[in-house]
């Protein structure tokens, strides 16, 4: 069988997703018995061949056309790739832009996408591991078909490393302008202003568990007393309770402070992924099972508005009323 | 203009629960509006409030007990709904992309809309596709994520700001008809009012089955299944601070002072 695993790109850089499928797609291929594809589509092609060239990649194809992704340019290329190639799978990364293809992608072959795989087992029947209800179960859904499409979550497989003797070839495929019907316009950073969360040593760190937007002086005196800054997870910024440069997780910033204290944040993967690689994490929250206490170095198992109001009082802080 | 949005209840699932066989118990579950369904609803409510002549719909795949869940909707300022239903549907565990795509497609077939708006995605299976694979079936254009929608009623074009990875934005410009998926945080979903409730009970809420839009049974069927469902073993290896909050704060603070990472 052939693998073909699709690369990601932006402003000039390859994404580390692109070295995450290619581990994935090798390891597919390893348990089909075949042969592992790569494609890069738009950018610097050249520059992003040479750097998937890794390790068990058996051909890169490129598609030279465009700077910056475009989704019609993609499926149009990838479409094209598979009837050239019969991949049997073909693996995208679950991101942001992978969701804005891969749906189009399988739908243009008429193969089975499932999306978000945390693990696979390709011996017999693809049976592909996701998660559901926010993580606190996981399921394992069969896929009966011989040419199948899947996305798999970032950071849940190593990047591909080493130096591998691919061939690298241009993909000949004549791109039909008429029906691309989105046009990128730009790119805008967001979440700047007056605090950088990443510079934090301590981060106090607050989510759906503060319950109101009245609470959150309780937290604010915990992170004076602390001498931390105030970050949060996803809803609080949604519910415009702090500003979006306070976010941490996939969409906001990525943070590695000494001390990352989550309060009342139950740890879904967008959130994880921005705050994994803090030196200690410590985690205050009602719910044992949680996703968060799989992450965490401490855990106290208990109501935040009983637990913030002592450690505020520890550090000679005032309890708002 | 016609504005179709595609809505979902979904169930979350209490902090103690059990599994009975391909789902947890019922027992343990709380339905509701799909959350970035409710960012979709808003953003479609806002538009109708904002130029004339803007009809909202609604569409579910759902079973009978969803419907208190569009009458949310409706209270919101939908103007009708669409629910999807029968004993094929009801029979079936496990609906792929590619049924649902299908089918909410015979429904933009029949509706016509100008724009359909969906959530990102569904907070109990968290595909994340449905709206996407939709406009492939329909021939709509597309944006996933779409945390920013200006929409150009006249030209029938969407500018949008897709939400990437890592506080960056994308900028984009949509050619109409499209289907948007939308990310949460766009809009500020209202509260349904008492007045909305009310006028949402006479607002029309029609059911079809497979035969009202045109399949036969074999549209569930699929090669993809789902075919088990656990909790995933604890990878936990925090040390629990236990005792009372006095007690657990306070060997919190000691843990703190010991780091050196704050002073007092």
């Amino acid at each position: 069988m052939t693998v073909l695993a699709i690369t990601e790109h932006r402003r000039g850089e390859l994404r580390d997703p692109s070295f995450e499928v290619i581990t994935a797609g090798r390891e597919l291929a390893d348990e089909r018995g075949g042969e592992l594809h790569v494609a890069v589509i738009g950018g610097d092609v050249d520059t992003f061949a040479e750097q998937c060239n890794r390790e068990g990649v058996d051909a890169v194809h490129t598609v030279d056309h465009g700077e910056e992704f475009n989704h019609d340019v993609y499926t149009q290329a990838i479409v094209a790739m598979a009837e050239a190639h019969e991949p049997d799978a073909i693996v995208m990364p679950n991101t942001v832009n992978g969701l804005d293809y891969a749906p189009a992608v399988a739908g243009a072959l008429d193969r089975p996408l499932v999306t978000d795989a945390v693990d696979f087992d390709a011996t017999g029947t693809l049976e592909v591991t996701r998660e559901q209800y926010g993580g606190k179960v996981e399921t394992t859904v069969e896929v009966d078909a011989d040419a199948v499409a899947l996305t798999i979550r970032p950071a849940e497989w190593p990047k591909a490393e080493g130096t591998g003797d691919a061939e690298v070839a241009e993909f000949d495929v004549d791109i039909d302008e008429s029906a691309v019907g989105s046009t990128v316009k730009g790119f805008e950073e967001v979440g700047g202003g007056d605090v950088d969360i990443t510079e934090a040593d301590v981060l106090v760190s607050i989510g759906r568990g503060i319950e109101e937007e009245d609470n959150l002086p309780l937290v604010e005196a915990l992170a004076d007393a602390l001498g931390a800054t105030l970050s949060s997870s996803r809803p609080i910024v949604d519910n415009g309770w702090l500003p979006k440069n306070r976010q941490v997780g996939q969409s906001g910033k990525v943070v590695t402070p000494d001390v990352y204290i989550a309060i009342g944040i139950s740890g879904a993967v967008q959130h994880v992924a921005g705050m994994k690689g803090s030196d200690t994490i410590i985690a205050i929250n009602t719910d044992p099972n949680a996703p968060i206490m799989d992450i965490a170095d401490y855990a106290i198992v208990d109501d935040l508005f009983d637990v913030v109001p002592q450690l505020i009082e520890q550090f000679g802080g005032d309890v708002p009323s | 203009m016609k504005v179709l949005v595609t809505v979902k209840e979904v169930a979350q699932v209490d902090d103690e629960f059990e599994i009975d066989g391909l789902d947890v118990d019922d027992r343990y579950l709380d339905y509701d509006l799909n959350e970035w369904d409710d960012y979709a609803v808003e953003e479609a409510v806002q538009l109708s409030e904002t130029h004339d002549d803007i009809e909202v719909v609604t569409v579910t795949i759902g079973p009978e007990r969803s419907e208190e869940t569009i009458r949310m909707a409706l209270a919101k300022g939908a103007d009708r709904a669409i629910r999807i239903w029968d004993d094929t549907l009801a029979d079936t565990e496990f609906l792929d992309v590619s049924t649902k795509a299908n089918l909410l497609a015979a429904v933009v077939e029949e509706e016509d809309p100008d724009l359909v708006l969906s959530g990102v995605q569904a907070d109990d299976d968290s595909f994340g596709a449905t709206g996407v694979a939709l406009a492939d079936r329909v021939g709509f254009q597309w944006a996933a994520v779409v945390n920013q929608l200006e929409q150009d009623v006249e030209a029938n074009v969407s500018n949008v700001r897709r939400e990437l990875e890592g506080g960056i934005e994308e900028l984009t410009e949509i050619d109409g008809p499209a289907v948007l998926t939308i990310q949460t945080g766009i809009n500020e979903p209202r509260y349904a009012s008492l007045r909305g409730i009310r006028q949402a009970q006479r607002k029309p809420l029609d059911v079809q089955s497979l035969d009202d839009l045109g399949f036969d049974d074999s549209v569930v069927e699929s090669p993809v299944d789902l075919t088990s469902m656990y909790e995933p073993e604890s990878e936990s290896d925090a040390v629990v601070w236990e005792g009372s909050p006095e007690e657990t704060a306070g060997e919190l603070a000691e843990f703190l002072r010991e780091q050196g990472v704050v002073e007092g």
